[in-house]
């Protein structure tokens, strides 16, 4: 199959799922709500005054980000699943991967739309600044890592009988690194440190990555296969 | 299938009940009492080799879902299944050895330190692996999905120990390279090191006995599942 063909197929998923997340708009606004719930949660929960969110916002921010994708990631694959759209998508003669790789893509905007919703609303609810070009690129890195090792457990998990609870037992272990590094790059941006002391999270977001990137191209087609 | 019992896994239940009492006796008697730490350093033995197995149980599992995944014989699937199993136990004995040492040595039953965050992150990952095959019915699936699942625990374990580890450790490192800020650091004399490599052997055939007898189990299981089904018809 030739590239263009590939790129073809692959958009064609993502575009797939952002028209019907257009027209429906079920996924995005059940995440942004329930993103909110989780940072107005953390204000009761850590007394988040101006002095005190200093040193969480970062811990705070990704946490968020993190439960509010495991939401979109779950419904994403379901609705695929529950109407036999994931069999007709199967049936179609592409590269598997092309299909996972849309998928991810797809999850991966959805995510990155609720973030920048989020980051706004944060900094006006605490006072704080967060446009930072750093912090941006680390959230945008970070979130790529997610969606993809997110993206392929989802699809594994509406495959289970316990689909609902799985994917986050399966999930939350496996992205820990990452989560650490995201939080660390992330607090060393607003905290203003030096770049040497932020480079070795980069790094490690960058490292994991690339490594699940790959893997997850490798494993795709054994979850789907029929 | 033969479902006897086979000799030699008789003669390794045999073999591991005398090592395991060997190498109690040997960790009181014979191992001299550590200078600083005392008694307790004698957790040590275990801790050490439960971890390995454990850990190289693990390995085990990523490598044999590959195997299964190029293979397709259910036989690889088994396999990761019953070294899951077994580490899980392996890894939660040295979790809660380490912990005992830990109390009076670092003065504190848990830290986060890299490598007790990593062992318990394991243990949740592997965990989450025995929930997954639950959920799953059809055979092929159950053994793709969890073969894949371990591939992915594999490569993610090694991540978390550097994302941790950047951060900071107290662990001593007793066995290869060392830890000049490791807490409870210790060099072994020759009676300690004969010790802990018995340990390590005793604990070993352990792990391959159970693994043995987790095999056969599942094998009979589905033997007594066929049988039923004919009886049925």
């Amino acid at each position: 199959m030739t590239l263009r063909k590939y790129w073809k197929a692959l958009w064609a998923v993502v575009w797939k799922d952002l028209a019907a997340e257009l027209r429906s708009r079920e996924l995005l606004s059940s995440m942004l709500v329930f993103a909110l719930l989780v940072i107005l949660i953390f204000n009761f929960a850590l007394e988040l005054n101006i002095q005190a969110q200093k040193a969480v916002t970062a811990g705070v921010l990704w946490v968020t980000f993190a439960f509010a994708g495991t939401l979109g990631l779950n419904r994403s694959m379901a609705s695929e699943k529950d109407r036999g759209c994931l069999d007709g998508l199967l049936l179609a003669p592409v590269d598997r991967s092309a299909i996972y790789f849309g998928k991810v893509i797809a999850n991966l905007m959805f995510m990155l739309i609720v973030e920048a919703i989020v980051l706004p609303v944060y900094a006006f609810l605490y006072q704080v600044n967060l446009f930072n070009p750093g912090l941006l690129l680390v959230i945008v890195l970070g979130s790529i890592g997610y969606a993809v090792v997110g993206t392929l457990l989802a699809a594994m998990a509406v495959q289970v009988r316990t689909r609902d609870i799985l994917l986050p037992i399966l999930l939350f272990p496996l992205v820990v690194p990452l989560l650490i590094a995201a939080v660390k790059a992330s607090n060393g941006y607003l905290q203003g440190f030096a770049l040497p002391e932020i480079l070795p999270w980069l790094n490690l977001i960058l490292v994991y990555d690339v490594i699940f990137i790959a893997i997850a191209f490798m494993t795709f087609d054994f979850i789907v296969e029929e | 299938m033969n479902t006897d019992k086979p000799r030699l896994l008789t003669f390794l239940d045999v073999l591991s009940g005398m090592l395991l009492t060997s190498a109690v006796l040997m960790v009181f008697l014979y191992a001299p009492v550590e200078r600083t730490m005392g008694a307790v350093q004698k957790v040590f033995y275990f801790h050490v080799s439960t971890a390995w197995v454990g850990m190289l149980g693990f390995l085990a599992a990523a490598v044999v879902g590959v195997l299964y995944l190029t293979t397709r014989k259910i036989k690889w699937d088994l396999a990761g299944y019953a070294a899951v199993e077994i580490s899980l136990v392996f890894f939660l004995i040295a979790i809660i050895s380490g912990s005992i040492w830990a109390r009076p040595t670092w003065n504190t039953w848990w830290t986060w330190d890299p490598r007790l965050t990593t062992a318990a992150i394991v243990e949740l990952i592997y965990a989450a692996y025995l929930l997954l095959r639950a959920g799953v019915d059809d055979p092929a699936r159950r053994a793709r999905f969890s073969a894949v699942y371990a591939v992915f625990g594999f490569f993610s374990v090694p991540l978390t120990f550097i994302a941790i580890r950047l951060l900071r450790t107290i662990h001593p490192v007793v066995m290869g390279g060392s830890n000049p800020g490791g807490e409870g650091s210790f060099s072994m004399v020759a009676p300690m090191k004969q010790t802990f490599f018995f340990s390590l052997f005793a604990f070993s055939v352990i792990f391959i006995d159970l693994f043995w007898h987790r095999i056969r189990l599942e094998k009979v299981t589905s033997k007594i599942e066929e049988l039923r089904i004919q009886l049925m018809d």
